[in-house]
């Protein structure tokens, strides 16, 4: 019935247009110069806006992005952000400004002529070379940083950990010793075994199965992903790293964390972000927040896809060590 | 030509018509009331996305009790929301709505043709978009909801109905709806190439061709090539879904227990999708491009510029659609080798858009701009296209992608770059055709409002929407209120919310001035803005086979707008060629003077 009650105010609302159109004049169909002459200057008036616009969110917003990035590889990607960022935002600037400046210089006055102005090779070389010049530096450095991110070299020795996503809750598993990880498959799924580890495989005996992420600073981490019903994406913002967890293949990322947690809650960028965030929670009376490193699910899952997130923490690395002894090994939990 | 003289009735006239300028109005309404729908779904769930733990009447009035409790929309329908959102505005409002009507009105009528090729397979790709539009809303009252899974539809998750519920009936009806859509859209593709090869009247040579033509042309091409790839796509999803088979399933343990399937890869079906969905970005905009093209160079009174540049950009960009998809899928698991390669030809995209860009802007310089509706919304779509593909640059580069892949940055991106932006062209499409469909004229005053409103409100909602992907806001939560971490991006995401219901509610004051424009609106004169192109010889009021007596001849490009002697020694010098700012493409060359 309330669906009945909307579309009747919207019928109603229809209905008072058309009474109000009515002694509109519709006859007003055709730019003459006075409205070339208001919407050239409204024009103008949008370019004021859009521009306080971009720089109102260029500089109110920084307080509210991520902070610098906590990894190695993160650094690159920051700055080949940074450099990407600069140049669109110099030519979005430039370009608004030609588009409405324009807009309004050249608004129409049944006294002027256009110009008859159909080509000009040289003009079209020029801004088809420029932007192929600038892009293939760009995505040069940016390759280079692909690569850099996306192959491990062997002699790297990174520390290998499995993180497994179900609907909706992700698990890690360490590999333990001898840094290698047991096979895994859903038909070994029972009980407690819940990340269907194959018990058989020697490898799998010292592996630990944990519900919290503790990463060793300065250590390069090698993880591989696992799902066991649909997709996940593992998204740790703050390290600039991502992966989709695909059922029936295992995926890969490795980066290498640089600051702790501790010293991440010094970092300035994340104390002011952490005070403007407390500002409003204690507005609401709920508790302050502490930062703490994420992992989120950024690949639809279903229902609960919006809350489907673990803690990660990075330690020194003696304390990584201490930790990590204290977990027990799946041989001595799945009997 | 003796059609017109057969008594028409009024099934052979409004609905089951072969005239392909009562079909391309069949296919503007549908796809405005597929519009409004997927419109207020967005308005929907932006309420929620603000103010997740609050009731709305609203909510309350139009979902059902499975939907939602005391006016607080489910996380399974806020799901759907945006998974038939994105389904309605992409296929149906923007696809079948912008492209169908402009391609069936302007094709027969810009190139010189009595009609399409076949007006019989017309009226076909009419009607199963009809009946696809039909099965798409049916398939919002299923028990369990509709399709859930993201317009993307990757598997398992719409393959299983035990991971989402939408994955049941809903996602059956998706698919079918799908696959009578695709054949629509291919029956109405092979039309408009097989009309724009064949039909031109004497004189209209491919390089005398409007834009608009080019674009409608190019889009055909790539739809042809890249449709049935989806087709197929969904074909195997309908296997796996119904007969058991493992084309993108392997290895899955849900609701307690391992599912037969074994050996396949969701990952095969992110290739397939996205090789349609990448292309169907161009399917969207090259049509509005081309509108744009044809509506600015009327307005500034001046020629495109760089008509042979626009077209090469056309096809590089066209070309370029079909080796990108893979950009969709940098983090998807797939070789990292094969990133490198879609980073490289995805970037490429950039210099053809520049180029156009340019051309554009070069286009309005020294022009004695005609500020109708149609202009500005052009305006707006040059100015949205800008804002929104330049980052594309930091989207389109693999190591970038990572950490932006799936957030709200990606989300402002492409609203900007294809949804305004074609939105913009298809508004932009309506005011300056209007009298060609209706005989009659809209009211410009409303249009303005329109405009200013509607822009206002686009960069409102969707610029901001960059800075909080930046703050690594993932899309598709239901709720951000179980990461603190993002509270400070509440008042930001208020602020887009209000901003996108003043933009839905704007659109009423198009609607009504559409809709009165029909009945009460100034009878138009033949030409109304001056324009060049052969849709204007033709009489106001529509006769079937379009011109009266024979089709008119055609002896120049589309672009003499402005056209002055300029032989400093002749008398004529600085004086309009035929007296006034524009020629008539079935005018022929005067003595001396040279075509452009």
């Amino acid at each position: 019935m309330l669906a009945l009650f909307y579309i009747f105010i919207a019928v109603a609302l229809g209905v008072s247009f058309w009474q109000i159109t009515r002694v509109m004049n519709l006859r007003s169909v055709i730019a003459t110069d006075k409205d070339n002459d208001t919407q050239g200057k409204l024009a103008l008036g949008f370019l004021a806006f859009l521009y306080a616009m971009m720089i109102y969110c260029l500089i109110a917003m920084n307080v509210i992005m991520l902070p610098e990035a906590s990894s190695i590889e993160g650094e690159h990607d920051d700055n080949l952000f940074n450099i990407t960022f600069w140049l669109i935002g110099i030519v979005q600037f430039a370009m608004q400004f030609l588009i409405f400046y324009f807009s309004y210089k050249y608004r129409g006055n049944k006294n002027n002529k256009a110009l008859f102005y159909a080509d000009s090779h040289k003009l079209e070389l020029i801004w088809t070379v420029i932007p192929a010049v600038t892009i293939v530096l760009l995505i040069g450095y940016g390759l280079v940083q692909w690569n850099n991110i996306m192959y491990v070299g062997e002699d790297e020795n990174p520390i290998v950990i499995e993180v497994y996503s179900q609907q909706f809750r992700w698990d890690a598993r360490y590999a333990g010793e001898d840094n290698q990880l047991g096979l895994g498959n859903v038909n070994f799924i029972k009980g407690i075994n819940t990340m269907g580890v194959d018990m058989s495989d020697p490898n799998s005996q010292d592996d630990k199965q944990v519900t919290e992420l503790y990463l060793p600073k300065g250590k390069k981490i090698l993880f591989k992903f696992r799902s066991q019903d649909v997709l996940h994406s593992a998204y740790m913002p703050h390290f600039r790293a991502q992966m989709n967890c695909v059922p029936g293949m295992v995926t890969q990322f490795a980066f290498t964390p640089k600051y702790t947690t501790e010293e991440m809650r010094q970092n300035s960028e994340v104390i002011a972000k952490t005070n403007g965030i407390n500002k409003i929670r204690k507005a609401k009376g709920e508790d302050p927040y502490v930062f703490d490193y994420l992992l989120l699910c950024n690949k639809i899952c279903g229902a609960s896809h919006y809350n489907m997130q673990m803690k990660i923490t990075v330690v020194e690395e003696a304390d990584y060590k201490k930790w990590l002894s204290e977990q027990k090994t799946l041989a001595q939990v799945i009997k | 030509m003796s059609d017109h003289h057969h008594k028409e009735t009024f099934v052979t006239k409004y609905i089951f018509t072969i005239d392909h300028k009562m079909i391309g109005k069949q296919f503007l309404i549908t796809g405005m009331f597929m519009g409004i729908i997927g419109v207020f779904m967005s308005m929907l769930f932006r309420l929620q996305i603000a103010w997740p733990e609050t009731s709305f009447s609203i909510v309350e009035a139009f979902l059902g009790s499975h939907q939602q409790t005391d006016g607080i929309m489910n996380p399974d329908t806020y799901l759907a929301l945006v998974t038939i959102h994105g389904t309605i505005m992409v296929f149906f409002v923007l696809t079948a709505g912008l492209s169908g009507t402009f391609s069936n009105l302007l094709i027969p009528l810009q190139i010189g043709a009595r009609d399409m090729a076949s007006g019989f397979m017309n009226m076909i790709s009419y009607w199963l978009f009809f009946l696809s539009s039909v099965v798409m809303v049916a398939s919002l009252f299923v028990e369990a909801g509709p399709a859930s899974a993201g317009w993307t539809i990757y598997p398992p998750l719409s393959a299983l109905p035990q991971a989402i519920p939408g994955s049941g009936t809903g996602m059956t009806l998706w698919l079918v709806s799908m696959a009578i859509f695709i054949a629509s859209s291919l029956i109405g593709s092979l039309n408009y190439i097989v009309t724009i090869l064949n039909l031109r009247t004497k004189g209209m040579k491919m390089t005398r061709l409007p834009l608009t033509i080019w674009a409608f042309f190019i889009t055909a091409i790539i739809g042809v090539i890249s449709f049935p790839v989806l087709l197929s796509a969904a074909l195997l999803l309908i296997f796996d879904r119904s007969f058991g088979t493992s084309f993108y399933l392997s290895d899955i343990f849900i609701s307690g227990e391992v599912l037969h399937y074994q050996g396949g890869s969701p990952v095969l079906f992110e290739h397939l999708f996205w090789f349609l969905g990448h292309p169907e970005v161009y399917i969207i905009l090259l049509p509005a491009l081309g509108i744009t093209s044809e509506i600015i160079s009327t307005n500034a009174r001046k020629p495109i510029f760089g008509y042979r540049a626009m077209i090469g950009s056309i096809m590089a960009i066209a070309f370029l659609s079909t080796i990108v998809w893979g950009h969709h899928m940098f983090v998807s698991g797939m070789n990292p080798f094969l990133g490198s390669v879609f980073t490289f030809t995805t970037v490429l995209i950039a210099i053809p858009s520049a180029v156009k860009a340019f051309n554009y802007i070069t286009t309005l310089w020294k022009g004695n701009l005609q500020m109708n509706p149609a202009m500005l919304f052009s305006i707006g779509l040059v100015s949205t296209f800008v804002t929104g593909g330049l980052t594309g640059l930091v989207l389109g580069d693999s190591a970038l992608d990572i950490n932006v892949h799936d957030t709200y940055f990606v989300v402002a991106h492409f609203h900007l770059v294809m949804g305004v932006s074609a939105l913009f062209g298809m508004f932009a499409g309506i005011y300056h055709w209007f009298p060609k469909m209706y005989g009659r004229m809209m009211n410009k005053t409303l249009g303005y409002w329109h405009f200013w409103i509607t822009i206002i409100s686009a960069y409102g909602v969707f610029f901001p929407m960059h800075f909080i992907g930046l703050a690594g806001l993932p899309r598709r939560y239901y709720t951000n209120s179980n990461f603190p971490m993002f509270d400070d991006l509440v008042e930001i995401n208020v602020f887009m919310t209000i901003m996108a219901i003043i933009g839905g509610l704007a659109q009423l004051i198009f609607l009504a001035n559409f809709f009165i424009s029909i009945y009460r609106g100034q009878k138009s004169p033949m030409n109304p803005w001056n324009s060049n192109t052969l849709e204007w010889t033709t009489p106001v009021e529509h006769i079937h086979g379009n011109w009266p007596g024979a089709i008119p001849e055609v002896h120049r490009w589309a672009y003499d707008y402005s056209k002055v002697w300029d032989d400093e020694n002749d008398p004529r010098h600085g004086e309009y060629v035929h007296g006034k700012d524009f020629v008539l493409q079935t005018t022929p060359l005067l003595d001396g003077e040279e075509s452009s």
